[in-house]
């Protein structure tokens, strides 16, 4: 009785917790249907900031920005998180535990300095600011992430499967492709997924790295909730928030398949 | 003789400092079932992994069939390895595992689904091709890493304490699978294991090894009747290992001074001088008691119970020396406390530790 | 016996150089030209001097900038706390939960965690304008007659990085005590531990590398995210954040800006080192 009791509290607890968790969310949403431009006051239903978000070019713009830079630094830090994992298994330098550790730096250090690090030290080798240094930057916060999933499935795996290729007559190269990348699928997968959203959501660095022409969503945003917003912008919210939920249903499956994946492993 | 299939020549592997094998020496004919026997940790399955490929020896030289193939790798070795934990590829159902050798080999699509049939009916899961790894029972898994490790005809197969994991009755099932699939097919096997009940079974010849080094090598009768070091008779069906002294000679037979007592033992050729210190190993069930012989052991009955079908009597002897006795299914008239007098047959008891240990292998 | 020939190694560690390369030219190098930047002389207008002076790191010490230095430690402090408060019970009863609520209640966590912080923190600028559902609320229920004006000032900040920064807290401290062994408060228990002794015996003492690694993953960041203090502070609460963005965007001190970065990067790693030498691990819990 007593643990039942206790339990029911409990529960509450989270409940609530979820509630402050989702609360301005769900206002934003609200908001967007509001018919009239102030968000304070509610004056009807209405669909009219949708219609004008979807006229807004530079909005769009910006967002088409994001997304290809989402894409280009998840890709990036998959490919070279990835192959560093790997080889860093097997490199014996002595300077490998220093450039390990300064290659996750990046997740251990405040946005602000990366920003701030990376505009002065683009300027300084005289790379042009816009979607290279975007992608530049994004990618090296991304690599991390990337890195540690990858690192520490390979370490889970059992190194008698790609014996078992080499025994059975793979090239060390073969093994790789047919053994070691098919079971890293799931962590590179939720790696990049990570690193997706990651970069979607990033404001600081984009803001110091970004060329003058360039806007990301984020960055489109932060202006706006700076100098004054409009419901188009609750608009946006409400189809971003859509794009999520997507994504965390995605990454659920995916999880599941490696789930799946890991239990065979371990048999 | 023909040529061995497989050769090992001094094998020396030291991993971190720690000498793990030193100086192993092997020769395999073909279809010869060859187990290495011995505890954990005394380098059976680094030997293994350097006949595979999968180690590189410090020293030696590994032949396959007269070739020196010490610096190739694993994937151009005609050697293949079931290994301890099966290595079943997780993403792959049991064709894709059991044809991936003969997929490197790019063998046409039809060769390969034929020839995974055949190997899975070797081993008798037709029907098993669509399933995945993690859908098979333990044993089950075990006959799809055999399949797969044949299915490529390689000229010798490892096989790395492939039943460890299986319960016992499934094991003795598959002890008797093995054997005969291993005939069948007359493929060399080199098999791993630390139960010597398996390895008097299956094999044609057992090495034991201890410490990184072979003990002894021979056909099972050899090690289990004259086992050459006082190890071999404790590991391979738990001898009695007594000290003594050579006291006389009476025909064949040694008369030795053993435990307050007198024991017997047939001479071998060159026989130990009298007054020499000898060690003299005599199998538990080669135990016999109460004759109103002129030689024997005084003993005292410690305890006497049955497991597992068996009888065991403990018995000390005189000198406090600790000696067991043993009878299939049958109870003696010996109550715990009883002093009673211990004997064997000259011919059931030997002489070991005669030479050095760290036998070399003595190919007739 | 003749010596084995060397077997071709393995060369797959050629693939480590791409990492190898990045990390060293994008990383360890923006790192080295911030510390070397840090030393060097602000030209009249715009750029930098060849001349190496101490003056960035003396100019730190002026009282304003200390003054931002300790309220950025404060709020950061202030933050860490709530979360703590807030976060730590929410990971431990979570991972109470039975199995199958564990993996939805996952979800329902991710929702938030993978919105966009902006938007997320927009709905707070909803919530706290004059006249907004919580003046509303608060009107209506007579708590106040007027308006709270809640919104640029510091509580609106606090509440803000809470609100961002809660959920590191919540999944680093779930993930220590989901791998926890139950049985071994049970063994407590069984042993004549107090409920609350068991907890704090066992189960705080387990699920500490979380609550650690928690610790790290919302104080370092607190000191940095200036555009919460931006949004919903307005110009009142300046952080370290926000001074080196200053800095760097409007004053175009980069010297400054870098040697105001050094100090905070130097604060962050020795709270990791810290981290690192109680907990004896490098990796933070519950980040992945």
């Amino acid at each position: 009785m007593k643990a039942k009791r206790k339990f029911r509290l409990s529960y509450l607890y989270l409940g609530l917790v979820v509630l402050f968790l989702y609360l301005p969310i769900a206002l934003v949403a609200v908001y967007s249907f509001n018919a009239g431009r102030l968000s304070s006051v509610w004056e009807g239903f209405s669909l009219r900031w949708y219609q004008e978000l979807f006229r807004d070019k530079e909005l769009f713009e910006a967002l088409w920005n994001s997304i290809v830079l989402g894409v280009c630094a998840s890709c990036g830090a998959a490919v070279i998180g990835t192959l560093g994992a790997v080889g860093f298994q097997r490199l014996r330098w002595r300077s490998k535990g220093v450039v390990e550790y300064i290659s996750t730096l990046p997740m251990m250090t405040p946005e602000i300095i990366l920003g701030m690090v990376s505009m002065a030290f683009f300027s300084l080798i005289g790379l042009p600011f816009g979607m290279t240094t975007l992608i530049i930057g994004h990618t090296a916060f991304c690599i991390p992430y990337v890195y540690m999933l990858v690192k520490a499935r390979l370490v889970g795996m059992d190194k008698s499967l790609v014996e078992a290729a080499r025994d059975l007559g793979a090239g060390e190269l073969q093994a790789f492709f047919d053994v070691t990348l098919p079971l890293l699928a799931p962590a590179i997968a939720s790696g990049m997924l990570l690193s997706f959203v990651m970069s979607f959501d990033d404001v600081i660095i984009s803001l110091f790295v970004t060329g003058v022409n360039v806007n990301t969503l984020p960055i489109k945003i932060y202006t706006q909730l700076r100098t004054g917003v409009t419901p188009e912008i609750n608009a946006l919210c409400v189809l971003m928030l859509a794009v999520t939920v997507a994504g965390v249903g995605l990454s659920a499956l995916l999880g599941r398949l490696g789930g799946h994946k890991k239990k065979e492993e371990t048999l | 003789m023909s040529t061995p299939i497989l050769e090992l020549h001094q094998i020396e592997k030291s991993f971190g400092g720690t000498r793990v094998l030193d100086g192993i020496c092997l020769s395999a004919a073909q279809g010869e079932f060859i187990t290495l026997l011995g505890p954990s940790g005394c380098g059976k399955t680094t030997t293994l992994r350097i006949i595979a490929g999968l180690e590189d020896p410090d020293a030696g030289q590994v032949l396959l069939e007269g070739q020196d193939v010490t610096a190739a790798p694993p994937e151009k070795r005609n050697v293949n390895t079931v290994f301890q934990n099966y290595a079943l590829f997780p993403h792959m159902t049991v064709a894709a595992n059991v044809g991936y050798s003969l997929k490197l080999k790019k063998r046409p699509r039809e060769e390969i689904a034929a020839a995974v049939a055949n190997a899975l009916a070797l081993v008798q899961l037709d029907g098993y091709e669509k399933r995945y790894p993690s859908e098979l029972s333990g044993g089950q898994r075990q006959r799809v890493a055999i399949a797969r490790a044949l299915v490529g005809r390689p000229k010798v197969l490892l096989l790395d304490e492939p039943l460890g994991a299986l319960d016992l009755q499934l094991r003795r099932q598959m002890q008797l699978e093995l054997k005969a699939l291993q005939k069948q097919l007359g493929i060399t096997f080199i098999y791993i294991t630390h139960d010597q009940e398996e390895a008097l079974n299956m094999s044609d010849r057992i090495a034991v090894m201890r410490a990184g080094r072979f003990e002894q090598i021979g056909t099972p009768a050899e090690i289990y009747d004259h086992p050459r070091t006082s190890y071999v008779a404790r590991f391979v069906g738990e001898a009695n290992v007594l000290q003594g002294t050579v006291a006389g000679r009476d025909g064949d037979v040694l008369v030795l001074d053993c435990a307050g007592g007198c024991a017997r033992v047939q001479a071998p050729k060159d026989a130990p001088a009298q007054g020499a210190p000898v060690t003299l190993a005599v199998r538990s069930e080669r135990v016999e008691f109460d004759r109103t012989s002129d030689c024997g052991l005084p003993a005292t009955v410690r305890e006497k119970r049955f497991a597992g079908g068996m009888l065991r009597i403990e018995l000390a002897l005189a000198d406090g020396t600790a000696l067991v006795a043993s009878r299939h299914g049958i109870d003696l008239p010996i109550q715990p406390g009883e002093a009673v007098r211990v004997w064997w047959q000259p011919e059931d008891a030997v002489l070991v530790d005669r030479d050095a240990p760290g036998v070399k292998e003595a190919q007739a | 016996m003749s010596k084995p020939k060397p077997r071709q190694k393995s060369s797959l560690w050629l693939t480590a150089l791409p990492l190898y390369i990045f990390t060293l030219l994008f990383v360890l190098g923006p790192l080295v030209y911030m510390v070397v930047l840090s030393f060097q002389q602000r030209a009249e207008v715009w750029g930098v001097l060849n001349e190496y002076t101490l003056d960035n790191y003396l100019n730190i010490l002026q009282p304003v900038y200390l003054n931002t230095f300790l309220q950025s430690f404060k709020l950061a402090l202030a933050s860490t706390g709530c979360i703590i408060l807030i976060g730590y019970p929410f990971g431990y009863f979570m991972a109470k939960l039975p199995g199958k609520w564990k993996g939805r209640m996952m979800l329902v966590l991710m929702v938030p965690f993978w919105t966009n912080s902006l938007i997320r923190l927009y709905g707070w600028i909803i919530i706290f304008r004059a006249n907004g559902p919580l003046d509303a609320l608060a009107m209506g229920l007579g708590l106040t007659d007027e308006p709270l004006k809640l919104l640029y000032t510091y509580p609106a900040v606090l509440v803000g990085m809470v609100y961002v920064l809660l959920e590191f807290m919540i999944l680093a401290v779930y993930s220590s005590a989901e791998k926890m062994d139950w049985g071994l408060v049970e063994a407590a228990r069984d042993l004549g531990a107090s409920p609350l002794r068991a907890f704090w015996t066992v189960t705080f003492k387990l699920t500490l590398p979380g609550l650690l690694s928690g610790v790290i993953l919302t104080f370092i960041p607190s000191m940095g995210l200036f555009f919460i203090a931006d949004i919903l502070g307005g110009n009142k609460i300046v952080l370290v954040g926000s001074l080196i963005q200053d800095q760097l965007m409007r004053a175009h001190n980069w010297p400054f800006a870098a040697a105001l970065s050094v100090i905070l990067m130097a604060m962050t790693s020795l709270m990791i080192a810290l981290y690192k030498r109680i907990t004896h691990t490098s990796e933070l819990e519950g980040i992945l």
